[in-house]
Protein backbone atom coordinates (compact mmCIF):
# COMPACT_ATOMS: atom_id res chain seq x y z
CA UNK A 1 0.00 0.00 0.00
CA UNK A 2 1.17 3.53 -0.75
CA UNK A 3 2.06 5.78 2.14
CA UNK A 4 1.12 9.41 2.13
CA UNK A 5 3.89 11.88 1.50
CA UNK A 6 2.91 14.11 4.37
CA UNK A 7 2.76 12.75 7.87
CA UNK A 8 -0.90 13.51 8.50
CA UNK A 9 -3.13 10.59 9.25
CA UNK A 10 -4.26 9.39 5.81
CA UNK A 11 -7.91 9.71 4.88
CA UNK A 12 -10.01 6.59 4.77
CA UNK A 13 -11.95 7.90 1.79
CA UNK A 14 -10.70 10.58 -0.57
CA UNK A 15 -12.27 11.61 -3.87
CA UNK A 16 -11.24 14.49 -6.12
CA UNK A 17 -13.31 15.54 -9.11
CA UNK A 18 -15.27 12.28 -9.12
CA UNK A 19 -17.47 12.10 -12.21
CA UNK A 20 -19.97 9.57 -13.42
CA UNK A 21 -21.80 9.62 -16.71
CA UNK A 22 -24.49 7.19 -17.86
CA UNK A 23 -24.97 7.64 -21.59
CA UNK A 24 -25.40 11.37 -21.96
CA UNK A 25 -26.48 12.03 -18.37
CA UNK A 26 -23.99 13.28 -15.81
CA UNK A 27 -24.89 11.76 -12.49
CA UNK A 28 -21.81 12.96 -10.61
CA UNK A 29 -20.25 16.24 -11.68
CA UNK A 30 -16.99 16.44 -9.78
CA UNK A 31 -17.50 15.25 -6.23
CA UNK A 32 -14.82 15.99 -3.62
CA UNK A 33 -15.28 13.92 -0.52
CA UNK A 34 -13.04 13.14 2.43
CA UNK A 35 -13.67 10.80 5.32
CA UNK A 36 -11.10 10.68 8.11
CA UNK A 37 -10.32 7.71 10.38
CA UNK A 38 -13.03 7.07 12.94
CA UNK A 39 -15.34 9.63 11.39
CA UNK A 40 -19.03 9.03 10.74
CA UNK A 41 -19.98 10.96 7.62
CA UNK A 42 -23.49 11.22 6.21
CA UNK A 43 -23.97 11.75 2.50
CA UNK A 44 -27.27 13.60 2.51
CA UNK A 45 -29.34 14.50 -0.51
CA UNK A 46 -32.68 14.11 -2.25
CA UNK A 47 -33.45 11.02 -4.33
CA UNK A 48 -31.44 10.95 -7.53
CA UNK A 49 -28.68 13.17 -6.17
CA UNK A 50 -26.05 10.49 -6.87
CA UNK A 51 -25.54 9.16 -3.34
CA UNK A 52 -25.83 5.49 -4.23
CA UNK A 53 -23.70 5.92 -7.34
CA UNK A 54 -20.99 7.54 -5.22
CA UNK A 55 -21.04 4.79 -2.64
CA UNK A 56 -21.03 2.06 -5.30
CA UNK A 57 -17.94 3.57 -6.88
CA UNK A 58 -16.23 3.67 -3.49
CA UNK A 59 -17.17 0.04 -2.86
CA UNK A 60 -15.58 -0.96 -6.16
CA UNK A 61 -18.89 -2.16 -7.62
CA UNK A 62 -18.99 0.44 -10.36
CA UNK A 63 -16.34 2.04 -12.54
CA UNK A 64 -16.21 5.83 -12.46
CA UNK A 65 -16.00 7.99 -15.58
CA UNK A 66 -13.32 10.34 -14.24
CA UNK A 67 -11.63 11.66 -11.13
CA UNK A 68 -9.31 10.38 -8.42
CA UNK A 69 -10.61 8.00 -5.81
CA UNK A 70 -8.77 6.45 -2.89
CA UNK A 71 -10.46 4.14 -0.42
CA UNK A 72 -8.15 2.92 2.35
CA UNK A 73 -5.30 4.17 0.16
CA UNK A 74 -6.32 2.06 -2.84
CA UNK A 75 -8.11 2.90 -6.08
CA UNK A 76 -11.33 0.82 -5.84
CA UNK A 77 -10.95 -0.21 -9.50
CA UNK A 78 -7.72 -1.98 -8.50
CA UNK A 79 -8.96 -3.21 -5.14
CA UNK A 80 -7.98 -6.83 -4.49
CA UNK A 81 -9.50 -9.33 -2.08
CA UNK A 82 -7.29 -8.16 0.80
CA UNK A 83 -8.65 -4.64 0.26
CA UNK A 84 -12.19 -5.94 0.05
CA UNK A 85 -11.69 -7.72 3.38
CA UNK A 86 -11.22 -4.32 5.06
CA UNK A 87 -14.63 -3.05 3.91
CA UNK A 88 -18.08 -3.66 5.32
CA UNK A 89 -20.92 -3.15 2.87
CA UNK A 90 -24.58 -2.66 3.74
CA UNK A 91 -26.53 -1.90 0.59
CA UNK A 92 -30.15 -0.91 0.13
CA UNK A 93 -32.75 -3.61 0.66
CA UNK A 94 -30.96 -6.95 0.63
CA UNK A 95 -33.20 -9.95 0.24
CA UNK A 96 -30.56 -12.62 -0.19
CA UNK A 97 -30.15 -15.96 1.58
CA UNK A 98 -33.80 -16.09 2.63
CA UNK A 99 -33.61 -19.84 3.27
CA UNK A 100 -30.50 -19.65 5.43
CA UNK A 101 -30.60 -19.26 9.18
CA UNK A 102 -29.22 -16.15 10.84
CA UNK A 103 -26.33 -17.81 12.62
CA UNK A 104 -25.60 -20.09 9.68
CA UNK A 105 -25.04 -17.14 7.34
CA UNK A 106 -22.92 -15.11 9.74
CA UNK A 107 -20.77 -18.09 10.57
CA UNK A 108 -20.37 -18.88 6.84
CA UNK A 109 -19.40 -15.31 5.98
CA UNK A 110 -16.99 -15.00 8.89
CA UNK A 111 -14.88 -17.81 7.37
CA UNK A 112 -13.77 -15.58 4.51
CA UNK A 113 -12.18 -12.91 6.72
CA UNK A 114 -9.98 -15.29 8.73
CA UNK A 115 -6.99 -15.12 6.37
CA UNK A 116 -7.05 -11.32 6.21
CA UNK A 117 -8.09 -9.95 9.57
CA UNK A 118 -6.45 -10.28 12.96
CA UNK A 119 -9.80 -10.59 14.65
CA UNK A 120 -13.10 -11.63 13.17
CA UNK A 121 -16.41 -11.21 14.95
CA UNK A 122 -17.65 -14.31 16.66
CA UNK A 123 -21.10 -14.94 15.10
CA UNK A 124 -22.86 -15.29 18.45
CA UNK A 125 -21.29 -12.13 19.83
CA UNK A 126 -22.25 -10.29 16.67
CA UNK A 127 -25.84 -11.50 16.92
CA UNK A 128 -25.97 -10.04 20.42
CA UNK A 129 -24.40 -6.75 19.28
CA UNK A 130 -27.10 -6.17 16.67
CA UNK A 131 -29.86 -7.35 18.98
CA UNK A 132 -30.94 -10.53 17.21
CA UNK A 133 -30.23 -12.80 20.17
CA UNK A 134 -33.62 -14.50 20.09
CA UNK A 135 -33.48 -15.04 16.34
CA UNK A 136 -30.19 -16.82 15.74
CA UNK A 137 -31.81 -20.00 14.39
CA UNK A 138 -34.59 -18.27 12.49
CA UNK A 139 -34.78 -18.44 8.73
CA UNK A 140 -33.66 -15.09 7.35
CA UNK A 141 -36.70 -14.88 5.10
CA UNK A 142 -38.97 -14.78 8.16
CA UNK A 143 -37.29 -11.76 9.80
CA UNK A 144 -39.13 -8.43 9.95
CA UNK A 145 -37.79 -5.48 7.96
CA UNK A 146 -36.01 -4.02 10.96
CA UNK A 147 -34.50 -7.35 12.02
CA UNK A 148 -33.38 -8.01 8.48
CA UNK A 149 -31.63 -4.65 8.36
CA UNK A 150 -29.85 -5.37 11.62
CA UNK A 151 -28.70 -8.66 10.16
CA UNK A 152 -27.38 -6.74 7.14
CA UNK A 153 -25.35 -4.56 9.48
CA UNK A 154 -24.08 -7.67 11.25
CA UNK A 155 -22.95 -9.04 7.90
CA UNK A 156 -21.21 -5.74 7.19
CA UNK A 157 -19.39 -5.98 10.51
CA UNK A 158 -18.34 -9.63 10.39
CA UNK A 159 -14.75 -8.87 9.35
CA UNK A 160 -14.44 -5.94 11.81
CA UNK A 161 -14.04 -3.56 8.85
CA UNK A 162 -11.88 -0.45 8.75
CA UNK A 163 -14.66 1.24 6.82
CA UNK A 164 -18.38 0.52 6.84
CA UNK A 165 -20.76 1.66 4.10
CA UNK A 166 -24.42 2.05 4.98
CA UNK A 167 -26.63 2.88 2.00
CA UNK A 168 -30.03 4.29 3.03
CA UNK A 169 -30.06 2.11 6.12
CA UNK A 170 -33.51 2.98 7.46
CA UNK A 171 -35.69 3.35 4.37
CA UNK A 172 -39.15 1.93 5.07
CA UNK A 173 -38.66 1.74 8.83
CA UNK A 174 -41.31 2.62 11.38
CA UNK A 175 -40.14 5.16 13.99
CA UNK A 176 -39.44 2.46 16.59
CA UNK A 177 -37.25 0.40 14.26
CA UNK A 178 -35.51 3.58 13.15
CA UNK A 179 -34.70 4.55 16.73
CA UNK A 180 -33.33 1.08 17.47
CA UNK A 181 -31.23 1.20 14.35
CA UNK A 182 -29.79 4.58 15.28
CA UNK A 183 -28.84 3.21 18.67
CA UNK A 184 -27.09 0.31 16.99
CA UNK A 185 -25.04 2.61 14.76
CA UNK A 186 -24.07 4.74 17.74
CA UNK A 187 -22.86 1.61 19.54
CA UNK A 188 -20.36 1.14 16.69
CA UNK A 189 -18.43 4.27 17.65
CA UNK A 190 -14.81 4.05 16.57
CA UNK A 191 -15.69 2.46 13.23
CA UNK A 192 -15.32 4.74 10.24
CA UNK A 193 -18.73 4.92 8.61
CA UNK A 194 -19.96 6.49 5.40
CA UNK A 195 -23.73 6.43 5.25
CA UNK A 196 -26.21 7.81 2.76
CA UNK A 197 -29.63 9.10 3.67
CA UNK A 198 -32.24 11.50 2.47
CA UNK A 199 -33.39 12.05 6.01
CA UNK A 200 -31.84 15.12 7.58
CA UNK A 201 -32.77 14.15 11.12
CA UNK A 202 -31.01 10.86 10.64
CA UNK A 203 -27.87 12.54 9.33
CA UNK A 204 -27.93 14.95 12.25
CA UNK A 205 -28.33 12.14 14.77
CA UNK A 206 -25.71 9.77 13.46
CA UNK A 207 -23.02 11.73 11.69
CA UNK A 208 -20.03 13.73 12.87
CA UNK A 209 -20.12 15.51 9.54
CA UNK A 210 -22.77 15.99 6.87
CA UNK A 211 -21.99 16.25 3.17
CA UNK A 212 -24.94 17.48 1.15
CA UNK A 213 -25.10 16.17 -2.38
CA UNK A 214 -27.53 17.69 -4.86
CA UNK A 215 -27.68 16.86 -8.58
CA UNK A 216 -24.25 15.26 -8.52
CA UNK A 217 -22.46 18.09 -6.73
CA UNK A 218 -21.43 18.66 -3.13
CA UNK A 219 -23.22 21.84 -2.08
CA UNK A 220 -22.30 21.85 1.60
CA UNK A 221 -19.92 20.01 3.90
CA UNK A 222 -19.61 20.44 7.64
CA UNK A 223 -20.90 19.47 11.06
CA UNK A 224 -24.59 20.00 11.72
CA UNK A 225 -23.68 23.07 13.78
CA UNK A 226 -21.51 24.50 11.01
CA UNK A 227 -24.21 24.00 8.43
CA UNK A 228 -26.78 25.66 10.64
CA UNK A 229 -24.36 28.55 11.26
CA UNK A 230 -24.00 29.14 7.55
CA UNK A 231 -27.39 30.71 7.53
CA UNK A 232 -28.13 30.80 11.22
CA UNK A 233 -26.73 34.32 11.36
CA UNK A 234 -29.45 35.21 8.90
CA UNK A 235 -32.99 35.21 10.07
CA UNK A 236 -36.18 35.66 8.16
CA UNK A 237 -37.97 38.90 8.96
CA UNK A 238 -41.55 39.19 7.85
CA UNK A 239 -43.70 42.27 8.33
CA UNK A 240 -46.41 44.42 6.81
CA UNK A 241 -45.71 48.06 6.00
CA UNK A 242 -48.63 50.25 4.88
CA UNK A 243 -50.56 47.10 4.04
CA UNK A 244 -47.79 45.67 1.84
CA UNK A 245 -46.08 42.44 2.90
CA UNK A 246 -42.27 42.22 3.11
CA UNK A 247 -40.10 39.14 3.60
CA UNK A 248 -36.39 39.58 4.08
CA UNK A 249 -33.43 37.48 5.10
CA UNK A 250 -31.08 39.58 7.20
CA UNK A 251 -27.88 38.93 9.16
CA UNK A 252 -28.56 41.25 12.12
CA UNK A 253 -32.26 40.80 12.70
CA UNK A 254 -32.37 42.72 15.98
CA UNK A 255 -30.64 45.76 14.48
CA UNK A 256 -32.82 45.59 11.43
CA UNK A 257 -36.00 45.57 13.43
CA UNK A 258 -34.79 48.45 15.62
CA UNK A 259 -34.17 50.61 12.56
CA UNK A 260 -37.42 49.50 11.02
CA UNK A 261 -39.37 50.84 13.97
CA UNK A 262 -37.25 53.98 14.21
CA UNK A 263 -38.04 54.80 10.61
CA UNK A 264 -41.64 53.69 10.26
CA UNK A 265 -42.93 53.43 13.82
CA UNK A 266 -46.55 52.42 13.93
CA UNK A 267 -46.78 51.76 10.20
CA UNK A 268 -45.09 48.40 10.84
CA UNK A 269 -47.52 45.57 11.45
CA UNK A 270 -47.54 41.73 11.77
CA UNK A 271 -43.84 41.47 12.59
CA UNK A 272 -42.33 38.01 12.66
CA UNK A 273 -38.65 37.04 13.09
CA UNK A 274 -37.72 33.45 12.51
CA UNK A 275 -34.36 31.69 12.81
CA UNK A 276 -34.00 28.92 10.25
CA UNK A 277 -33.72 25.36 11.45
CA UNK A 278 -31.17 22.98 9.94
CA UNK A 279 -34.01 21.63 7.87
CA UNK A 280 -34.68 25.07 6.39
CA UNK A 281 -30.98 25.32 5.55
CA UNK A 282 -31.04 21.95 3.88
CA UNK A 283 -34.21 22.60 1.91
CA UNK A 284 -32.92 26.01 0.84
CA UNK A 285 -29.68 24.46 -0.37
CA UNK A 286 -31.50 21.78 -2.31
CA UNK A 287 -33.87 24.31 -3.89
CA UNK A 288 -31.05 26.67 -4.79
CA UNK A 289 -28.94 23.97 -6.40
CA UNK A 290 -31.82 22.45 -8.28
CA UNK A 291 -32.84 25.85 -9.61
CA UNK A 292 -29.34 26.73 -10.78
CA UNK A 293 -29.31 23.31 -12.38
CA UNK A 294 -32.45 24.15 -14.36
CA UNK A 295 -30.96 27.48 -15.46
CA UNK A 296 -27.75 25.94 -16.74
CA UNK A 297 -29.52 22.99 -18.34
CA UNK B 1 -4.59 -20.84 5.92
CA UNK B 2 -4.40 -19.32 2.47
CA UNK B 3 -7.48 -17.45 1.26
CA UNK B 4 -8.21 -19.74 -1.69
CA UNK B 5 -8.22 -22.84 0.50
CA UNK B 6 -10.52 -21.05 2.92
CA UNK B 7 -12.84 -20.13 0.07
CA UNK B 8 -12.97 -23.74 -1.13
CA UNK B 9 -13.84 -24.84 2.39
CA UNK B 10 -16.52 -22.17 2.62
CA UNK B 11 -17.83 -23.27 -0.78
CA UNK B 12 -18.13 -26.86 0.44
CA UNK B 13 -20.05 -25.59 3.44
CA UNK B 14 -22.39 -23.60 1.19
CA UNK B 15 -22.94 -26.68 -0.96
CA UNK B 16 -23.79 -28.77 2.09
CA UNK B 17 -26.18 -26.18 3.53
CA UNK B 18 -28.02 -25.65 0.25
CA UNK B 19 -28.18 -29.39 -0.40
CA UNK B 20 -29.87 -29.76 2.98
CA UNK B 21 -32.30 -26.94 2.16
CA UNK B 22 -33.40 -28.61 -1.08
CA UNK B 23 -33.67 -32.09 0.36
CA UNK B 24 -35.88 -30.93 3.24
CA UNK B 25 -38.18 -28.86 1.06
CA UNK B 26 -41.03 -31.07 -0.12
CA UNK B 27 -42.32 -28.49 -2.60
CA UNK B 28 -39.00 -28.12 -4.32
CA UNK B 29 -38.46 -31.88 -4.43
CA UNK B 30 -41.86 -32.39 -6.05
CA UNK B 31 -40.98 -29.70 -8.56
CA UNK B 32 -37.96 -31.69 -9.73
CA UNK B 33 -39.45 -35.16 -9.39
CA UNK B 34 -42.82 -34.91 -11.13
CA UNK B 35 -41.43 -34.98 -14.65
CA UNK B 36 -39.41 -38.23 -14.41
CA UNK B 37 -42.13 -39.83 -12.29
CA UNK B 38 -44.84 -39.03 -14.84
CA UNK B 39 -42.57 -40.21 -17.65
CA UNK B 40 -41.88 -43.50 -15.85
CA UNK B 41 -45.56 -44.06 -15.07
CA UNK B 42 -46.44 -43.51 -18.73
CA UNK B 43 -43.69 -45.88 -19.90
CA UNK B 44 -44.80 -48.46 -17.34
CA UNK B 45 -48.43 -48.27 -18.46
CA UNK B 46 -47.92 -48.09 -22.21
CA UNK B 47 -44.39 -49.43 -22.82
CA UNK B 48 -45.45 -52.98 -23.65
CA UNK B 49 -44.13 -52.93 -27.19
CA UNK B 50 -40.73 -54.37 -28.05
CA UNK B 51 -37.50 -52.55 -28.86
CA UNK B 52 -37.05 -52.95 -32.65
CA UNK B 53 -34.91 -55.96 -33.38
CA UNK B 54 -34.60 -57.12 -29.76
CA UNK B 55 -37.05 -58.96 -27.56
CA UNK B 56 -37.12 -56.40 -24.76
CA UNK B 57 -39.95 -54.17 -23.45
CA UNK B 58 -39.80 -50.56 -24.65
CA UNK B 59 -40.80 -49.33 -21.19
CA UNK B 60 -37.74 -50.69 -19.42
CA UNK B 61 -35.53 -49.61 -22.32
CA UNK B 62 -36.65 -46.01 -21.76
CA UNK B 63 -35.77 -45.92 -18.03
CA UNK B 64 -32.10 -44.89 -18.44
CA UNK B 65 -33.05 -42.20 -20.98
CA UNK B 66 -35.60 -40.77 -18.56
CA UNK B 67 -32.93 -40.76 -15.86
CA UNK B 68 -30.63 -38.83 -18.21
CA UNK B 69 -33.37 -36.29 -18.93
CA UNK B 70 -34.02 -35.99 -15.19
CA UNK B 71 -30.31 -35.40 -14.49
CA UNK B 72 -30.07 -32.72 -17.17
CA UNK B 73 -33.17 -30.97 -15.85
CA UNK B 74 -32.12 -30.93 -12.20
CA UNK B 75 -28.45 -30.28 -12.88
CA UNK B 76 -28.43 -27.90 -15.80
CA UNK B 77 -31.77 -26.19 -15.34
CA UNK B 78 -31.48 -26.20 -11.56
CA UNK B 79 -28.13 -24.49 -11.63
CA UNK B 80 -29.15 -21.94 -14.26
CA UNK B 81 -32.30 -21.15 -12.29
CA UNK B 82 -30.41 -20.82 -9.01
CA UNK B 83 -27.90 -18.45 -10.55
CA UNK B 84 -30.50 -16.09 -11.98
CA UNK B 85 -32.56 -16.18 -8.81
CA UNK B 86 -29.51 -15.43 -6.71
CA UNK B 87 -28.84 -12.39 -8.82
CA UNK B 88 -32.40 -11.16 -8.38
CA UNK B 89 -32.30 -11.36 -4.60
CA UNK B 90 -28.73 -10.11 -4.18
CA UNK B 91 -27.10 -13.35 -3.04
CA UNK B 92 -24.48 -12.99 -5.74
CA UNK B 93 -23.86 -9.35 -4.84
CA UNK B 94 -23.35 -10.43 -1.24
CA UNK B 95 -20.74 -12.88 -2.48
CA UNK B 96 -19.10 -10.09 -4.43
CA UNK B 97 -18.89 -7.93 -1.31
CA UNK B 98 -17.05 -10.75 0.50
CA UNK B 99 -13.33 -11.45 -0.13
CA UNK B 100 -13.11 -14.45 -2.51
CA UNK B 101 -16.85 -14.73 -2.08
CA UNK B 102 -17.79 -15.24 -5.74
CA UNK B 103 -15.31 -18.09 -6.09
CA UNK B 104 -16.70 -19.82 -3.01
CA UNK B 105 -20.24 -19.11 -4.19
CA UNK B 106 -19.64 -20.90 -7.50
CA UNK B 107 -17.88 -23.82 -5.80
CA UNK B 108 -20.79 -24.15 -3.38
CA UNK B 109 -23.48 -23.87 -6.04
CA UNK B 110 -21.91 -26.45 -8.32
CA UNK B 111 -21.18 -28.93 -5.52
CA UNK B 112 -24.64 -28.45 -4.02
CA UNK B 113 -26.36 -29.01 -7.37
CA UNK B 114 -24.17 -32.02 -8.14
CA UNK B 115 -25.21 -33.56 -4.84
CA UNK B 116 -28.89 -32.69 -5.39
CA UNK B 117 -28.81 -34.14 -8.91
CA UNK B 118 -27.22 -37.36 -7.69
CA UNK B 119 -29.64 -37.72 -4.79
CA UNK B 120 -32.69 -37.05 -6.97
CA UNK B 121 -31.38 -39.52 -9.54
CA UNK B 122 -31.11 -42.19 -6.88
CA UNK B 123 -34.61 -41.35 -5.64
CA UNK B 124 -35.98 -42.15 -9.10
CA UNK B 125 -33.56 -44.94 -9.98
CA UNK B 126 -34.25 -47.18 -6.97
CA UNK B 127 -38.03 -47.52 -7.42
CA UNK B 128 -37.58 -47.80 -11.21
CA UNK B 129 -35.21 -50.75 -10.82
CA UNK B 130 -37.72 -52.42 -8.51
CA UNK B 131 -40.73 -51.85 -10.72
CA UNK B 132 -39.41 -52.42 -14.25
CA UNK B 133 -38.47 -55.94 -15.28
CA UNK B 134 -35.37 -56.48 -17.36
CA UNK B 135 -33.00 -53.93 -15.80
CA UNK B 136 -29.75 -55.30 -14.43
CA UNK B 137 -29.17 -54.03 -10.88
CA UNK B 138 -27.35 -57.24 -9.87
CA UNK B 139 -24.10 -56.70 -11.82
CA UNK B 140 -21.06 -54.97 -10.29
CA UNK B 141 -20.38 -53.44 -13.72
CA UNK B 142 -23.82 -51.77 -13.61
CA UNK B 143 -22.84 -49.63 -10.65
CA UNK B 144 -19.30 -48.98 -11.82
CA UNK B 145 -20.50 -47.79 -15.21
CA UNK B 146 -23.31 -45.82 -13.60
CA UNK B 147 -20.78 -44.02 -11.40
CA UNK B 148 -18.33 -42.93 -14.06
CA UNK B 149 -21.07 -42.00 -16.51
CA UNK B 150 -22.81 -39.90 -13.87
CA UNK B 151 -19.60 -38.14 -12.79
CA UNK B 152 -18.65 -37.39 -16.37
CA UNK B 153 -22.23 -36.38 -17.15
CA UNK B 154 -22.29 -33.91 -14.26
CA UNK B 155 -18.94 -32.47 -15.35
CA UNK B 156 -20.44 -31.91 -18.80
CA UNK B 157 -23.83 -30.59 -17.69
CA UNK B 158 -23.08 -28.32 -14.74
CA UNK B 159 -20.80 -25.84 -16.56
CA UNK B 160 -23.52 -25.43 -19.22
CA UNK B 161 -26.01 -24.63 -16.48
CA UNK B 162 -23.58 -22.13 -15.00
CA UNK B 163 -23.02 -20.43 -18.35
CA UNK B 164 -26.73 -20.22 -19.21
CA UNK B 165 -27.56 -18.97 -15.72
CA UNK B 166 -24.91 -16.29 -16.04
CA UNK B 167 -26.01 -15.23 -19.53
CA UNK B 168 -29.72 -14.90 -18.86
CA UNK B 169 -30.57 -11.77 -16.94
CA UNK B 170 -33.79 -12.90 -15.30
CA UNK B 171 -35.76 -16.00 -14.47
CA UNK B 172 -38.33 -15.22 -17.18
CA UNK B 173 -35.89 -15.63 -20.03
CA UNK B 174 -34.96 -19.02 -18.64
CA UNK B 175 -38.10 -20.30 -20.37
CA UNK B 176 -35.79 -20.46 -23.36
CA UNK B 177 -33.56 -22.90 -21.52
CA UNK B 178 -36.55 -25.13 -20.76
CA UNK B 179 -37.33 -25.12 -24.46
CA UNK B 180 -33.72 -26.00 -25.25
CA UNK B 181 -33.84 -28.98 -22.91
CA UNK B 182 -37.18 -30.08 -24.38
CA UNK B 183 -35.56 -29.98 -27.81
CA UNK B 184 -32.68 -32.06 -26.48
CA UNK B 185 -35.18 -34.61 -25.12
CA UNK B 186 -36.75 -34.96 -28.58
CA UNK B 187 -33.49 -35.57 -30.45
CA UNK B 188 -31.66 -37.59 -27.79
CA UNK B 189 -33.65 -40.83 -27.99
CA UNK B 190 -34.97 -40.54 -24.47
CA UNK B 191 -38.27 -42.38 -24.91
CA UNK B 192 -37.56 -44.34 -28.06
CA UNK B 193 -34.28 -45.55 -29.61
CA UNK B 194 -32.52 -42.72 -31.46
CA UNK B 195 -32.01 -45.00 -34.47
CA UNK B 196 -35.67 -44.45 -35.33
CA UNK B 197 -34.92 -40.78 -36.08
CA UNK B 198 -33.80 -39.54 -39.53
CA UNK B 199 -30.02 -39.51 -39.91
CA UNK B 200 -29.54 -35.74 -39.67
CA UNK B 201 -31.54 -35.58 -36.43
CA UNK B 202 -29.39 -38.37 -35.02
CA UNK B 203 -26.36 -36.18 -35.66
CA UNK B 204 -27.94 -33.25 -33.86
CA UNK B 205 -28.84 -35.51 -30.96
CA UNK B 206 -25.29 -36.78 -30.71
CA UNK B 207 -23.99 -33.23 -30.47
CA UNK B 208 -25.61 -32.81 -27.04
CA UNK B 209 -24.63 -34.39 -23.73
CA UNK B 210 -28.11 -35.72 -22.93
CA UNK B 211 -27.79 -38.40 -25.60
CA UNK B 212 -24.39 -39.55 -24.31
CA UNK B 213 -25.52 -39.53 -20.72
CA UNK B 214 -28.55 -41.60 -21.74
CA UNK B 215 -26.40 -44.00 -23.76
CA UNK B 216 -24.00 -44.43 -20.86
CA UNK B 217 -26.85 -45.10 -18.43
CA UNK B 218 -28.40 -47.62 -20.84
CA UNK B 219 -25.06 -49.42 -21.05
CA UNK B 220 -25.03 -49.57 -17.27
CA UNK B 221 -28.61 -50.66 -16.64
CA UNK B 222 -29.68 -52.70 -19.68
CA UNK B 223 -28.60 -56.19 -20.77
CA UNK B 224 -25.72 -56.12 -23.25
CA UNK B 225 -27.91 -57.52 -26.04
CA UNK B 226 -29.70 -54.15 -26.15
CA UNK B 227 -26.58 -52.53 -27.64
CA UNK B 228 -27.92 -53.86 -30.94
CA UNK B 229 -30.59 -51.13 -30.89
CA UNK B 230 -27.97 -48.34 -30.63
CA UNK B 231 -26.12 -46.47 -33.36
CA UNK B 232 -23.33 -48.73 -34.62
CA UNK B 233 -24.75 -51.60 -32.58
CA UNK B 234 -22.45 -50.75 -29.67
CA UNK B 235 -22.48 -48.94 -26.31
CA UNK B 236 -19.60 -46.81 -27.64
CA UNK B 237 -17.96 -46.14 -24.26
CA UNK B 238 -14.93 -44.49 -25.78
CA UNK B 239 -17.06 -42.08 -27.77
CA UNK B 240 -19.14 -41.37 -24.64
CA UNK B 241 -16.02 -40.42 -22.71
CA UNK B 242 -14.79 -38.22 -25.56
CA UNK B 243 -18.14 -36.49 -26.12
CA UNK B 244 -18.94 -35.80 -22.46
CA UNK B 245 -15.29 -34.96 -21.80
CA UNK B 246 -15.28 -32.43 -24.64
CA UNK B 247 -18.38 -30.72 -23.24
CA UNK B 248 -16.74 -30.65 -19.82
CA UNK B 249 -13.48 -29.16 -21.13
CA UNK B 250 -15.23 -26.48 -23.17
CA UNK B 251 -17.64 -25.75 -20.31
CA UNK B 252 -14.92 -25.43 -17.70
CA UNK B 253 -12.94 -23.15 -19.99
CA UNK B 254 -15.88 -20.87 -20.78
CA UNK B 255 -17.70 -20.80 -17.44
CA UNK B 256 -15.10 -18.71 -15.54
CA UNK B 257 -15.07 -16.10 -18.32
CA UNK B 258 -18.85 -15.77 -18.35
CA UNK B 259 -19.05 -15.83 -14.56
CA UNK B 260 -16.46 -13.08 -14.21
CA UNK B 261 -18.42 -10.94 -16.66
CA UNK B 262 -21.62 -11.59 -14.70
CA UNK B 263 -20.00 -10.76 -11.36
CA UNK B 264 -18.37 -7.61 -12.71
CA UNK B 265 -21.74 -6.22 -13.72
CA UNK B 266 -23.32 -6.85 -10.36
CA UNK B 267 -24.06 -3.83 -8.18
CA UNK B 268 -26.71 -2.66 -5.79
CA UNK B 269 -28.46 -0.64 -8.46
CA UNK B 270 -28.48 -3.53 -10.91
CA UNK B 271 -30.12 -5.74 -8.29
CA UNK B 272 -32.65 -2.99 -7.56
CA UNK B 273 -33.37 -2.51 -11.26
CA UNK B 274 -33.93 -6.23 -11.74
CA UNK B 275 -36.26 -6.31 -8.76
CA UNK B 276 -38.18 -3.41 -10.24
CA UNK B 277 -38.65 -5.43 -13.42
CA UNK B 278 -39.87 -8.41 -11.45
CA UNK B 279 -42.31 -6.19 -9.55
CA UNK B 280 -43.73 -4.77 -12.75
CA UNK B 281 -44.25 -8.16 -14.26
CA UNK B 282 -47.93 -8.77 -14.94
CA UNK B 283 -49.01 -11.66 -12.76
Amino acid sequence: MKTNDDQREPSVVETRGLRMRYGSTDVLKGVDLTVGPGEVVALLGPNGAGKTTTIEILEGFRKRSAGDVRVLGVDPDDGDEAWRARLGVVLQSWRDHGRWRVRELLSYLSLFYGPYRERVFDPDELIDVVGLTGHRDKRIGTLSGGQRRRLDVAVGLVGRPDLLFLDEPTVGFDPEARREFHELVRRLSGTTILLTTHDLTEAEKLADRIVILVSGRVVADGTAAELAARIAGKAEVRYRLDGEEHVLSVADSTGYVRELFAEHGKAVDDLEVRRPSLEDVYLALVRESEQSELVTA
Amino acid sequence: MNPRAVAVRAGVRRGRIEFGQTMTNAGELMGWLWLPVVALVVMYAFGDGSVPGVDFPLGAQAVPGILAMHAVFTGLMGLALALTMDREDGTLLRAKATPNGVFAYVVGKVLGKAAVTTALLVLVLVPAVLVFDGLEPGRVSTWLTLSWVLVLGLLAILPIGTILGALFGNTQSLGFVTLLIMGMVVVSGVFYPITALPGWLQWIGQAFPMYWLGLGLRSALLPDALAAAEIGGSWRHLETVVALGAWAVVGFALAPVVLRRMARRESGSSVAARREQVAQRPS
